[in-house]
């Protein structure tokens, strides 16, 4: 019995750790070098800075193809939020997020007396204006392929670990070949057609793009198709129909950092890793006074156990 | 224990009239305070009160997630985020809830297996067993229809998978398929009786533990000997506060790692496919079941052959629910009179080959059965041609730049040539799955049954507390 917990323990830990893995010629998505400051233990935080940076990459950037109808602008001057302020404990009231989503004009939810729609701009207690008004005309608008919603992107990525989902933007996001390595030769119907080399390892052979599609090792798919090469050793990923959307200065961020590829990559991920859970903060904060009083508790039950069991022989 | 008289003393005149009336009291004194409980059980046996803890936590935070939950396809996504966003506190009920059905299952698991190594199946406590099984198999059922509430992805799809086994009986199947459906297919009527169901189900878990207490407490607890008690003053010590204590140190110590879960990694647990809203025209690439399932889908996946006119998928699902079901067995099927596999040296290595065999059909059940666990040599790859001349053909290659080049020339000249990968025969996760599964039958329509007749138990004590005080220990001095 003694021998066989540890392997017990490895290999129950290995069913955990597997029960949530699915597979994917996709390339393992990585949290940048200094890790993400939300996910440290025992309590990390979202560098809010970075949040409303990130939040200035969404509407400027993302915003014009992929909704997020799970916000409300009023979320992002709540407690947790980029834009909250102890000033204005009801993010209605809050003069920085009205402006926000006054920039925004939106189709009021409700008809005028005379039942005729209303175009007006958005309060704080308005849901995000979605780009499009159905999910048809977002492909209609993309080539048929359909933008995703933000709103849990990064809770539907990954396996789950803390981290996990916004290591997938990051990584997706920054991680598209560079520009100057995309060749492009006239195809047979007279389009041009752009092509990559591989020359790593065992992957080498020529990696031809889909018309209106981008190779990108993050993104699960499958290259073979498209590959020209030793079938057994296909490049990781797929190919998306986002093109590389965050050249380095796409945006001029207000606080004057500069806005790389990987600094808006950063940003944005860790926007999205708010939205997707904007009780995070409090949740983190939360888990070491819970942890410490349940710590007490199991050490205060245990000297009272030794003490109530001291006379009987077990 | 039956035999044991109540110690109940009703004090004040209230307590009389009630005692008089409706013995409640005497019966929760009797249970739950004087109960005489073999003082040598261990850290195994405090699972119980855990689960008994984790069925409380699921129905509270459950009953409030339900005021605030819409079961409608359109609004049932958007309202569980809604609940983890605006409810108060929501984040933190829905994660135990979320949690807390992971860890419900962590628990029974472990309260089963220890209920097996310990022979607490055998007589006279059968139907103590028998009842536990129940209180399984409806918890499988509420942990699945609780999945599909959420409406992402997996839900969706894994509730199609499991309702699309019923279609699998022969003549009824099809009947059994929509009338559990509600309509063609899974739709919002699903969602609304899963929802119902999901509701109701948990209230008869809250019944059959009753029963299961109340079957507990005629013979009393089983121990670590597996030996009867047979001097209540000297082998036994009462429940509080004894084992109040000691339950109530385990069941914070669980709690400490369910905080873990909730507070650090809510998500883990789950599959990341469920925070994408359901879509019955996009299918999931990989479509799991949460963890606690996963062994039953590896014995489902297990089976890819037929058996005479019975065919695979049929085949598959009576093994799975066969699993299931030789569970309600074992007590007629495991021979040994003796009922701790302390005792059973033989036997405790095939229980430790099977919880082995559990752990790994989980790993199978999660892995895509076609992809190797070990490869037998390297992949190769095989050129299909048809030439100039009309003739068909194929050819191996080892390396790429040959079988490249031969292709171009058949293309070259005139011919038709086309590359494929020819995999290196493997040792898959499906025949992995598939000898776990032989062995998990075998140890229950093989293993008990034979060895019981056949094996030699050794060194099983006399009473329980000979054993506490160790064999050499003179038998006397009762320590109390």
């Amino acid at each position: 019995m003694k021998l066989f917990r540890p392997l017990l323990l490895g290999l129950g830990a290995l069913a955990l750790g597997l029960s949530a893995h699915a597979a994917g010629g996709a390339k393992h998505a990585h949290a940048p070098e200094e890790g993400w400051p939300f996910a440290k233990v025992p309590a990390g935080k979202l560098d809010q800075e970075s949040v409303q940076r990130g939040f200035q990459v969404y509407q400027e950037v993302c915003a014009s193809c992929h909704g997020m109808k799970l916000l409300s602008y009023r979320n992002l001057g709540e407690k947790g939020g980029p834009f909250y302020s102890d000033e204005y404990k009801n993010a209605n009231d809050n003069p920085l997020v009205k402006a926000i989503a006054a920039e925004t004009e939106i189709l009021d939810p409700n008809p005028d007396e005379n039942g005729d729609p209303v175009y007006r701009p958005a309060i704080p207690a308005d849901a995000f204006r979605s780009p499009y008004p159905n999910d048809n005309a977002a492909k209609a608008a993309n080539g048929g392929a359909l933008p995703p919603d933000l709103s849990v992107i990064t809770k539907a990525r990954g396996h789950g670990a803390e981290g996990d989902g916004a290591s997938y933007v990051y990584s997706l996001l920054s991680g598209y070949p560079d520009p100057d390595k995309i060749k492009s030769k006239p195809g047979e119907d007279g389009l041009n057609v752009n092509y990559l080399e591989f020359d790593k390892d065992e992957t080498v052979g020529t990696l031809t793009q889909p018309i209106g599609l981008y190779y990108n090792p993050y993104f699960a798919g499958d290259t073979t198709p498209q590959w020209d090469g030793d079938p057994r050793h296909v490049p990781y990923g797929g190919f998306i129909a986002m093109a590389p959307q965050l050249p380095d200065g796409r945006v001029e961020y207000l606080d004057g950092t500069e806005a790389t590829t990987s600094q808006m990559a950063y940003d944005v991920a860790q926007f999205l890793q708010w939205a997707g859970d904007p009780k995070q903060g409090q949740r983190k904060a939360m888990a070491l006074p819970v942890m410490l009083y349940l710590v007490l508790l199991a050490i205060l039950l245990w000297f009272s156990y030794k003490r109530i069991w001291r006379n009987v022989e077990h | 224990m039956s035999g044991h008289e109540s110690t109940y003393e009703p004090k004040t005149g209230i307590e009389k009239w009630l005692d008089s009336r409706l013995p409640i009291v005497r019966l929760a004194h009797d249970s739950f305070v004087d109960f005489p409980t073999p003082k040598n059980l261990n850290y195994w046996y405090t699972f119980g009160g855990i689960l008994a803890i984790c069925l409380m936590v699921q129905i509270i935070t459950g009953v409030i997630l339900a005021m605030h939950y819409t079961a409608d396809i359109d609004q049932a996504f958007g309202s569980v985020e809604r609940i983890m966003r605006d409810v108060p506190y929501g984040y933190l009920i829905r994660n135990i809830h979320m949690v807390g059905a992971s860890m419900f299952f962590l628990a029974v698991y472990v309260h089963m297996f220890r209920g097996l190594y310990y022979g607490s199946y055998k007589a006279p406590r059968e139907v103590l067993w028998l009842l536990g099984c129940i209180i399984y198999l409806l918890m499988m059922a509420t942990a699945f229809l609780g999945y599909m509430l959420p409406w992402g992805q997996m839900s969706l799809h894994g509730a199609n998978v499991i309702i699309n086994l019923f279609g699998a009986i022969p003549l009824v199947g099809e009947g059994i398929q929509s009338w559990l459906m509600g309509g063609p297919s899974v739709g919002n009527q699903t969602l609304q009786r899963f929802f119902s169901l999901h509701y109701l189900l948990p209230f008869m878990i809250a019944g059959v533990v009753i029963l299961h207490i109340w079957a507990l407490h005629v013979p009393g607890n089983n121990n670590p000997t597996g030996v009867e008690v047979q001097d209540v003053k000297k082998d036994t010590v009462p429940f509080h506060p004894y084992y109040t204590v000691k339950d109530g140190f385990a069941i914070v110590v669980f709690l400490i790692i369910f905080a873990v879960f909730v507070f650090y990694a809510p998500n883990i647990l789950g599959h990341a496919d469920n925070y994408i809203e359901a879509n019955p025209l996009v299918t999931p690439a990989h479509i799991v079941p949460e963890w606690y399932l996963l062994p039953f889908y590896a014995i489902l996946r297990a089976i890819t052959f037929n058996v005479g006119p019975i065919d695979a998928k049929l085949l598959g699902v009576i093994f799975m629910f066969a699993s299931i079901a030789v569970l309600f067995l074992l007590p007629w099927l495991d021979t040994s009179k003796i009922k701790s596999m302390r005792y059973r040296p033989v036997a405790k290595q095939f229980y430790m080959g099977f919880v082995v065999a559990c752990l790994l059909l989980g790993w199978c059940g999660a892995s895509n059965p076609d992809d190797p666990i070990l490869s037998m040599g390297d992949d190769k790859l095989m050129v299909t041609y048809t030439d100039s001349a009309g003739l068909e053909g194929q050819r191996t290659f080892v390396d790429y730049q040959p079988a490249a080049q031969f292709r171009d020339e058949q293309v070259a000249s005139g011919g038709v040539a086309s590359m494929v990968v020819q995999k290196a025969p493997a040792f898959t996760f499906k025949t992995l799955s598939q000898i776990l599964t032989a062995y998990y039958f075998a140890f229950f329509l093989l293993i008990l049954p034979v060895l019981g007749l056949r094996e030699r138990p050794k060194g099983e004590p006399d009473s329980i507390h000979h054993s506490v005080l160790g064999k050499d220990a003179p038998a006397a001095a009762p320590a109390e």
